[in-house]
């Protein structure tokens, strides 16, 4: 009996040939076009990423406002409201539909009182007076050091954010985006998208000790908008500082000093490091802001090389007897 | 039409609905952002076998452990009902069963009868049981609610998060991940073969259930009399218990499909009534058994007859804060990787095998992946076996002062590869990030000369032994970030009163 392996192919006829000749010509054709569309010396297909740049958030400056203001008071709300109605409202940084985006220092996994963050009460004032000047969204964010939801949970600031109206925008590894920063130490570094995506940005630092730089406050605050391998730039910590500073312009800075951190920076965590001063400073010139958060921590401009660097290439003024400073206490 | 919804195969299957569910739920909120207090152990400590070989390693049953004693008495009266009505696996590999197998009438009868290959399980049993009874804990490797708590937790939930962030702000990546996810696979693909392969075959909790079960009050029982031997009942049987000849309840997931597929009803649950075929006792060669046990009472000594983190103190078992000392930590460890899920900086590893086979699996933190948490004392909250003990945030940071912090390890500068050290390079990075107030390391100023001639001011930093707790932020965010120049060993650790080397702290 014949195997049932043994069947047969059936012919073709000449149809059949045809066709099937066609189709095979058809594939190497389609392997060659494959080779010559491909062909490179290349080992990998590089795709060009987009490289984004900041855009310039400030506003027009006005000479009929002072160009610093310092309220004291007990209340942060009330300093916050004062302060920044004397450099003419939120009305004159935010427009009506605009998106805001506010850089709070949200580094550590702090409580309040610890003061190694922005006071929660500073941070729900300003997103209050963003959303009364009508802006569309107002987002809060950082790129902490120890763990983000910590952080932003255990500093207050996303329970006073969510409160306010506010939203807590956290960036995730996909969030970055390379930006250029332009500066002599820092060239492309990964930034957080919503940098890119916010119309104005308002700076909340803190003022507080650090060892390296000596102070951390509306300059240093500005490392938060970095993802990547920061930590390498502490190894010319001045540089990298001037560099943010000139790279990105905020519109407005409001600057906490309700609870000064002296020693044991930026960390804390210690009471009696704390320094009560219940102070809130507002500004358009980031350098004149730093400036004068430097008598908090007992220190002169000439101290810190940032802040000279920063004004030679025109960033702003520390030289605050040339500057009006508006005082109120509240 | 409504009461013909609810028949027992259904209510069974809203149960199971429900507990798979319930299981990746409460997985799910065991995070800082969730956790709230819920019970996320819940179903290890429902797990018999854990609370039972835990207690033969340390003779404690261990806080809420005592919730396994529901399922052992409910296992006594009703049967081995937790395997297809609660078992979070069981009902995974039931799905994965029914996904894989297109089951026609004749294979039903060759894949769903009982086999003599389902008595493996009873002799592993027999093997971990012996090592727990002499004072190793290994159940923790194939009891399967740690099984799949752990295959959850480190392959499952960072796999389903990959490239679409929705569970973590940052991807988690576990060591020995990849291998973890593929016993799990492995686990469900053996479904493709016989169904419920690792249930009735290989499952050590079935067993100890099984064994449990050996003479319920209620069962289900076949009536001769109505019975026309069709073999339907085997249809969509779970545990291969032969309800079409003797039942035996040692087998019996209580599925109650045999019931709903009898078209005589002729099978019953309960209380077993005259015409009651007889039921199979255990098919268990008690030489065998023994066999087993005293083949795991062998492998004992030699698991202790090699360097493990017992014998000696390893330098990178650095183990979560309110970890118990290593002895009891191993007697107690079931490998769920609670804790591995929890932690918010993913620094929580399964150990390869470097606290020795005995601790495979076992948490050790790697701090280039992660670091302890100043203020986090999350991962002593889920452990369900206590080998890491509840820490309050206080106890852990030594407040109020004057109390010791809790130190996990010390960390040690490589002065090679510290750049202010090396290479005059301004850092002092791990300065900065170091939680402790004061600073457990500070700087000294020193004027260095360059290569060029030129003088200059630089902080190199030093460890003060005393107040570092071992957190490892500073292995963490060093930019030497392959090999850090200031690393964390087990040394100084608390918990620990032989791994020590400082005379005076």
């Amino acid at each position: 009996m014949a195997s049932k392996h043994n069947k047969r192919e059936e012919g073709s006829s000449r149809r059949q040939f045809l066709l099937r000749t066609a189709a095979v010509c058809g594939l190497a054709a389609v392997s060659g076009v494959w080779g010559y569309a491909f062909y490179s010396k290349e080992p990998v297909r590089r795709s060009d990423e987009k490289i984004y740049t900041f855009r310039d958030y400030r506003v027009e400056e006005k000479k009929i406002y002072p160009q610093l203001a310092v309220a004291r008071g007990k209340d942060a709300d009330k300093m916050v409201r004062a302060a920044i109605e004397k450099i003419g409202g939120m009305g004159r940084f935010v427009s009506p539909g605009e998106k805001v985006l506010l850089k709070p220092n949200a580094a550590w996994d702090r409580q309040p009182e610890q003061a190694a963050n922005t006071n929660p009460d500073v941070v729900a004032s300003v997103v209050k007076l963003c959303l009364e000047a009508r802006a569309s969204e107002v987002w809060v964010t950082d790129v902490s050091v120890n763990d983000p939801y910590r952080c932003f949970a255990r500093s207050g600031i996303e329970d006073a954010v969510k409160k306010a109206g506010g939203k807590i925008r956290l960036a995730a590894e996909s969030d970055f985006v390379p930006t250029d920063l332009k500066g002599e130490s820092l060239k492309v570094w990964p930034v957080s998208r919503f940098y890119h995506q916010a119309d104005k940005v308002i700076d909340l630092p803190v003022v507080k000790h650090h060892s390296l730089s000596k102070c951390t406050m509306a300059m240093k605050n500005l490392y938060g908008s970095l993802g990547g391998q920061r930590n390498r730039l502490h190894q010319d910590i001045n540089t990298a500082i001037a560099d943010l500073s000139s790279a990105i312009r905020p519109t407005l800075i409001v600057m906490d000093a309700t609870r000064v951190l002296m020693r044991n920076g930026p960390t804390g965590g210690n009471l009696s490091d704390v320094s009560i001063q219940n102070t809130v400073v507002a500004g358009i010139d980031i350098v004149a802001v730093e400036a004068y958060g430097l008598r908090f921590l007992d220190l002169k401009v000439e101290d810190i090389p940032f802040i000279g660097m920063a004004e030679k290439r025109g960033i702003g003024i520390s030289d605050l007897k040339s500057l009006t400073v508006a005082e109120i206490n509240v | 039409m409504i009461a013909r919804l609810f028949t027992l195969r259904n209510i069974r299957r809203i149960y199971a609905f429900f507990f798979i569910l319930l299981f990746v739920l409460l997985l799910w909120l065991t995070g800082f952002r969730r956790i709230k207090g819920y019970e996320t152990p819940l179903f290890l400590e429902l797990d018999p076998l854990v609370a039972v070989s835990s207690f033969l390693t340390s003779w404690t049953i261990y806080k809420g452990l005592v919730l396994s004693l529901f399922i052992i008495a409910g296992t006594l009266f009703f049967g081995r009902f937790f395997c297809s009505w609660i078992c979070p696996l069981g009902i995974i590999n039931q799905v994965a069963g029914s996904i894989f197998n297109k089951l026609r009438a004749v294979d039903t009868v060759a894949l769903n009868s009982y086999r003599p290959l389902y008595r493996l399980k009873y002799y592993i049993l027999a093997i971990l049981v012996a090592l727990a009874a002499l004072g190793s804990l290994q159940i923790g490797l194939l009891d399967p609610i740690p099984l799949i708590t752990r295959s959850f937790a480190v392959s499952v939930f960072p796999g389903l998060n990959y490239n679409r962030g929705w569970l973590y702000l940052k991807q988690p990546l576990f060591q020995g991940g990849t291998f973890l996810g593929v016993i799990f696979l492995a686990v469900l693909f053996a479904n493709r073969f016989l169904p419920r392969f690792w249930c009735r075959a290989v499952c050590p909790l079935g067993a100890l259930l099984g064994l449990l079960s050996f003479k319920p009050l209620f069962s289900i029982w076949r009536d001769v009399d109505r019975c026309t031997d069709c073999k339907k009942c085997l249809a969509h049987c779970h545990g291969g218990c032969d309800p079409d000849t003797a039942v035996r309840t040692t087998e019996c997931h209580l599925c109650m499909n045999c019931i709903e597929d009898c078209p005589e009803d002729a099978i019953h649950y309960g209380l077993s009534g005259l015409s009651s075929s007889v039921h199979m006792s255990l098919d268990v060669s008690r030489r065998r058994l023994i066999e087993s046990a005293v083949a795991g009472a062998l492998v004992f000594p030699v698991l202790r007859s090699t360097i493990t983190s017992k014998t000696s103190p390893q330098y990178r078992v650095i183990r979560p804060p309110g970890s118990i000392r290593e002895v009891d930590f191993l007697r107690r460890c079931i490998k769920c990787g609670e804790c591995m899920k929890v932690c918010p900086t993913n620094a929580i590893q399964p150990a390869l095998l470097e606290a020795g086979f005995e601790g495979t699996w076992t948490p050790v933190l790697i701090n280039t992946i992660g670091y302890c948490e100043y203020n986090c004392v999350l991962c002593s909250h889920v452990c369900p076996t206590g080998a890491i003990t509840p820490l309050t945030v206080e106890k852990k940071l030594g407040k109020p002062a004057g109390q010791k912090p809790l130190k996990i390890g010390t960390a040690f500068y490589d002065r090679g590869r510290c750049l202010p050290w090396a290479m005059n390079i301004d850092c002092i990075v791990c300065e900065e990030v170091c939680p402790t107030s004061p600073k457990a390391i500070w700087f000294e100023s020193v004027e260095v000369q360059l290569r060029d001639g030129t003088k200059k001011i630089l902080k190199r930093p030093r460890i003060d032994a005393n107040l570092c707790i071992g957190c490892g932020i500073c292995e963490n965010k060093c930019p030497i970030h392959d090999y850090p120049a200031v690393r964390v060993t087990s040394i100084g650790e608390t918990r620990s009163s032989t791994n020590q080397m400082i005379l005076k702290s």
